[in-house]
């Protein structure tokens, strides 16, 4: 929480007058009984109307500047709650889009939305509440206390007893519930996990006749989440009547003990009046606090969830600020003895990897799921950084360019196919920010993908939804790859992006590849033999290691898991053919 | 559907419950009964306490053991009514989701698959939750609020009428003052919650395509358009809080002025006589109170609706069609000859898919489906297994039509290995056996070795024990599609559907799998959707999709005569690169 605290400093004036406005409300509202009494004790007793018309006035009086003061206070808190909220996503989302991908995996998308939008918001709840009521709750109590004392000392014991006594129960009541919130939120996580399973998964729960057992599961899990509810529902039930008896019992120790005083002529009636009314105002605050407890357990645990995004510092930074210049006659891309791990500690999912790419070779890249064909694509535009040895572009560390440098040089497809809100034209300049349109139809036509297009009523300008849900996949597919496409870049990597592709496609895509001018350096990764099959060159992987390098034929003779590999999709005249 | 409809219905789930209801409000009339004898009891005692050797402690004495029981009882009957209160709300919210949940494993597929699932979540979880906190505290917080309201109105009138009349005629401005700040907020709350929503639809969007961001440099367009956003949310969410929170101090500075007319009016009144000091504190407090409920009023309603609403969508849910069995179901045998006669079948009425398909399949034939990706082979899948039901014409299975049989019982003929590796939360050793509950460790071992999937079962850290992660995290794509493998080789069922199944599973295992498959699909009727042509070609019928319709069927050799789309697809793959 404290290392938060940082974002506070630019409402400074509203975190501290904020709370002292309330102060003076909470002061005004402490006076109350003590015009009261007054008006009791010297009005009534000696029967002044003026008098009790003068405190009546007064009592308005305290009202309004009340109302002043805290008017006052609650547009402060307003302004500074929402201002750190505001800046707390801009922040949080700045410091989201500085991580690599490595940390983005660590943390996965689910948790990284929900610390954006409702771990912000509990913070920003926790401002207002900070300047509204922390100085005002407790406030309230040691007033009340402090005014009674002012008015009788020995009297005031009895609320020196009580307001512990009270404090504790809360405690208790609180330090017993507080572990219970995160049971609850398992609990409620099951219960929403099997709600999930059943939908993704209704074919599979349908074709097994599973829905009566899916039923008891839920069931179960229902049961479980109520009886631990239900558990801490017990536990609260308690702190009302309990603050309600211990401090009507104070009243009753205050009624009989202020007849002794008023008896013994150190006490007036009209004070023993306000005694009761400051009673009455500590449970009322003491209520305030058991809640004011909560928002903070809770924003506390906000607070360290939107911590460790701030902590976590980005594996991959610009090589340089200024441009670096490409080494002539150096090979587009060479893997020097590359090894890679995705986190320390972790099997190596690539092993001393070495190899060069001549400028406009077309190189396919095959292996079993798990090879890590993909990982080993990911490093040349820095996804990831290598552990041992260097990955060059143009001769020059990848880890040397300014990082946009290095992406304009690179058109990739990764897998996935996603595409973003908004229209086709905005998906597409993604890698190119004022591409004409004369460009995005070239890399629509190169990606087989002008054809549906131009049948849209809208062409570039018809919507996209988000994820691309209104296109088919073999259309996301290639609206894509035409994402890569565009500006040209001299390297084009494709992984896996075929997949939803049918082969007639698929042949005419790389057709179109292969005719683009100047043909860029092409990286394909595949599952498909015959997608890999015409490159001119295929690297064959198989657990983090480069296991057959050549081309089909040379491949099929001599590399056994490119074989195994040929076979298990096509019959040996096929595979031959 | 009107509030009050809603309302009725979600009283239906809160009925066998009612005896709780009924003892908590009980309860709660007697608290507040309680609550209110409070201040007339001090009352009473303030006024034996008038000065220098005016005290009279046998009355106070009196006076304290009659306020001890009060509170006393007071205290016990708040406790009973919580106790109540609580049982009633999370033992209905427990109902609620019960029955949502029966009714989604009930509904047609079409409603699943058209509708968010997030969505569907959110009802089963936030939603049910929203009707408890809402509804049923709501409530009772409302039915003690009129009891402490007609409470203290009675006391207070029973004490002086005319003062009483004071504070009945002042009240009403702060309800006043609440209803016109939240007539002016609701806009700003809409305003609000429309904006929250943008920016979270952004955010989501964006994080969830991070990756792609990074590599695209999209970072700073990315974080311009959520500068924008935010900058609006923080005007109306400034708006949408300041008004609000207006209200509280505005209500307490009227109940304030009453408080004030009360003291005043009281100690004239003391000054006549016509009323005693500990009257006056009395009435005071009870001034207090009676105002507290219109404070709070404005915050109830609005949970209130917020309930509502929520309760609404979960009707809304609950009102979805379920699938209805037909009346006299019949049996079929396990082998048997399926038909397709005249199927018409489409998703939306304006784009029809299939129309007049016809096929006759023996059994133990094995029929491929192949064509370009969205051509539509899912939908067969979709319409043998009853997951969607035919528009016209019928699927017959030994002549019965499949809508004469329960879909239970028509399933129970199928085994099916889709594209995406669905497993549950438990073990492996679970997950095999989902389909037959009772299996013996022996045969899940055993269908697992025929699945090729025993290997690498046994590397995992507790073998079979080993409870896999929500999305099978733990697992590589192709160990995942080989339990779903395992899945079926144990049920043994006479037909089988497998859909692209074998198109992820690890180069080295696949030929393995293809054995194991080639075993299990021998005798048994299969359909399997595939891209790969060459296990394609042992088909007996291959049916040729594209655009949703069956354009060609025969076997290879047929098709490839035939020289059509077939002929196209299968020579595409040796397209050669000029």
């Amino acid at each position: 929480m404290r290392k938060l605290a940082r974002f506070l400093k630019p409402y400074k004036l509203q975190v501290i007058l904020g709370p002292m406005f309330k102060l003076i409300e909470a002061i005004f509202e402490l006076i109350v009984p003590l015009v009261m009494a007054d008006m009791i004790d010297v009005g009534v007793a000696q029967h002044d109307v003026s008098y009790i018309w003068q405190r009546g006035g007064l009592l308005v009086l305290l009202g309004v500047v009340g109302l002043a003061s805290s008017l006052t206070c609650q547009t402060m808190a307003s302004r500074a709650s929402q201002g750190v909220g505001t800046d707390l996503r801009r922040e949080v989302f700045h410091h989201i889009n500085t991580l690599s991908w490595k940390e983005l995996d660590r943390f996965g998308t689910p948790t990284l939305i929900t610390r954006m939008t409702s771990d912000i918001n509990q913070m920003q709840t926790a401002v207002a509440m900070l300047i509204r009521l922390v100085v005002r709750a407790p406030f309230l109590v040691i007033g009340a206390v402090i005014m009674a004392m002012r008015i009788d000392l020995t009297l005031s014991l009895v609320f020196l007893a009580i307001v512990p006594l009270v404090a504790l129960v809360l405690y208790l009541v609180m330090s017993k519930s507080v572990p219970f919130f995160k049971t609850i939120q398992k609990k409620t996580d099951r219960v929403s996990l099997i709600t999930r399973e059943n939908l993704s998964g209704a074919r599979v729960v349908r074709a097994f006749r599973k829905q009566e057992a899916e039923q008891e599961r839920f069931d179960e899990a229902c049961d479980d989440l109520a009886r631990n509810t239900i558990h801490i529902g017990k536990l609260n039930a308690v702190l009302a009547p309990f603050s309600f008896l211990i401090l009507n019992l104070g009243i009753v120790v205050i009624l009989w003990f202020g007849g002794v005083r008023v008896n013994a002529g150190s006490m007036t009636q009209g004070e023993v009046v306000a005694f009761v009314n400051y009673m009455n105002q500590i449970l009322l605050a003491l209520v305030v606090v058991a809640n004011l407890v909560v928002v903070f357990t809770k924003a506390a645990a906000s607070a360290a969830r939107i911590n460790e995004v701030f902590d976590t510092k980005p594996s991959v930074e610009d090589g340089s600020e200024a441009l670096v210049k490409d080494v002539a006659g150096a090979p587009r891309i060479s893997f020097r003895n590359v090894s890679f791990n995705y986190y320390e500690g972790a099997a190596e999912a690539l092993k001393n990897i070495d190899f060069d790419v001549t400028t406009g070779e077309s190189v396919g890249i095959i292996g079993g799921t798990g090879s890590s064909k993909s990982t080993l694509v990911q490093l040349i535009p820095r996804l990831y950084d290598a552990n041992k040895g260097t990955v060059l572009v143009d001769g020059v560390d990848v880890k040397d360019y300014p990082l946009w440098q290095l992406h304009q040089k690179i058109g990739m497809v990764p897998q996935g196919n996603l595409l973003f809100s908004g229209t086709i034209r905005e998906n597409l300049q993604w890698r190119m920010p004022g591409a004409t349109d004369e460009q995005l139809w070239a890399a629509l036509e190169t990606a087989q993908a002008a054809e549906f297009v131009r049948q849209l009523p809208l062409g570039l300008n018809a919507p996209v939804s988000q994820g691309g849900a209104n296109f088919s996949g073999g259309q996301k597919q290639r609206l894509t790859i035409a994402r890569a496409l565009v500006g040209h870049p001299e390297i084009l990597i494709l992984d896996d992006s075929s997949s939803a592709l049918d082969y007639a496609t698929d042949a005419a895509l790389q057709r179109a590849i292969h005719h683009m001018k100047p043909m860029p350096t092409v990286i394909i990764v595949s599952q498909r033999v015959s997608t890999v099959k015409r490159c001119d060159r295929i690297l064959v992987m198989d657990e983090g290691e480069i296991v057959g390098d050549g081309k089909h034929d040379a491949l099929l003779k001599d590399c056994t898991t490119y074989q195994e590999i040929c076979y298990s999709q096509m019959s040996m005249q096929e595979a031959q053919a | 559907m009107k509030n009050s409809e809603v309302f009725k219905r979600l009283m239906r789930f809160v009925k066998p419950y009612s005896g709780y209801l009924l003892l908590a409000l009980v309860c709660a009339i007697i608290y507040v009964v309680m609550s209110l004898l409070c201040p007339v009891l001090i009352g009473n005692a303030v006024d034996q306490i008038i000065g220098k050797d005016q005290v009279d402690f046998a009355s106070i004495g009196h006076t304290a053991v009659l306020l001890l029981i009060v509170i006393a009882v007071g205290a016990v009957f708040q406790w009973i009514m919580s106790m109540c209160t609580n049982t009633v709300s999370y033992k209905t919210v427990s109902d609620l989701r019960v029955n949502v949940f029966s009714k989604l494993i009930r509904v047609p597929l079409r409603f699943i698959d058209t509708t968010a699932h997030g969505n569907i979540i959110n009802r089963v979880v936030s939603d049910v939750d929203a009707v408890s906190d809402g509804l049923l505290q709501g409530f009772t917080q409302l039915f003690t609020g009129v009891v402490t309201i007609i409470g203290t109105l009675g006391f207070m009138i029973s004490i002086h009428p005319l003062i009483a009349l004071v504070v009945v005629a002042l009240t009403p401005v702060s309800m006043i003052i609440a209803t016109l700040i939240a007539r002016g907020t609701h806009k700003t709350f809409i305003k609000q919650s429309q904006i929250q929503g943008e920016l979270g639809g952004h955010v989501e969007e964006m994080v969830a395509g991070q990756k792609l961001v990074k590599l695209f440099g999209h970072e700073k367009e990315s974080e311009e358009k959520l500068g924008e956003i935010n900058d609006r949310l923080y005007t109306w969410g400034y708006k949408a809080q300041i008004y609000p929170a207006f209200t509280n101090p505005l209500t307490r500075f009227v109940n304030g002025l009453v408080y004030a007319a009360v003291g005043i009016a009281g100690a004239l009144a003391a000054v006549n006589g016509s009323m005693t000091v500990g009257q006056l504190s009395c009435f005071l407090s009870y001034a207090n109170q009676y105002t507290k409920p219109f404070n709070e009023v404005t915050g109830i309603m609005a949970q209130l609706q917020t309930a509502m609403a929520s309760a609404r969508r979960l009707m809304e849910l609950m009102d979805e069609p379920t699938e209805k069995e037909c009346e006299h179901p019949k049996k079929v045998p396990d082998r048997a000859v399926i038909a397709f006669e005249d199927v018409s079948f489409q998703y939306v009425p304006e784009r029809p898919l299939i129309e007049h398909f016809n096929l006759t399949v023996q059994p133990g034939q094995r029929i491929a489906v192949v064509g370009p990706t969205g051509c539509g082979k899912t939908t067969l899948i979709n319409l043998l297994m009853r997951f969607y039901d035919v528009t016209e014409g019928k699927i017959t299975l030994g002549g019965v039509d499949v809508r004469d049989m329960t879909r239970d019982d028509l399933r129970a003929h199928f085994g099916m290995v889709l594209q995406d590796t669905w497993l549950t939360q438990a073990t492996v050793a679970e997950n095999i056996a989902y389909g037959k509950p009772g299996a013996t460790r022996e045969e899940i071992i055993a269908a697992a070795t025929a699945a090729h999937a025993d290997g690498f079962i046994r590397r995992l850290a507790d073998g079979y024990d080993t409870v896999l992660t929500e999305q099978g995290d733990n697992l590589s794509q192709g160990q995942k599609q080989l339990l779903c493998i395992a899945r079926v080789m144990l049920m043994d069922p006479p037909m089988l559907i497998l859909d692209e199944a074998t198109s992820n599973i690890d180069t080295r295992t696949e030929l393995n799998v293809q054995r194991a498959f080639a075993a299990m699909v021998k005798g048994r009727t299969s359909f399997v959707v595939a891209h790969r042509l060459s296990t394609i070609k042992e088909s007996d019928v291959i049916l040729v999709m594209r655009d949703g319709h069956v354009i060609e069927q025969g076997n290879h050799e047929e098709l490839l005569a035939k020289g059509g789309f077939y002929k196209q697809l299968y020579e595409s793959q040796f397209a050669h690169i000029e």
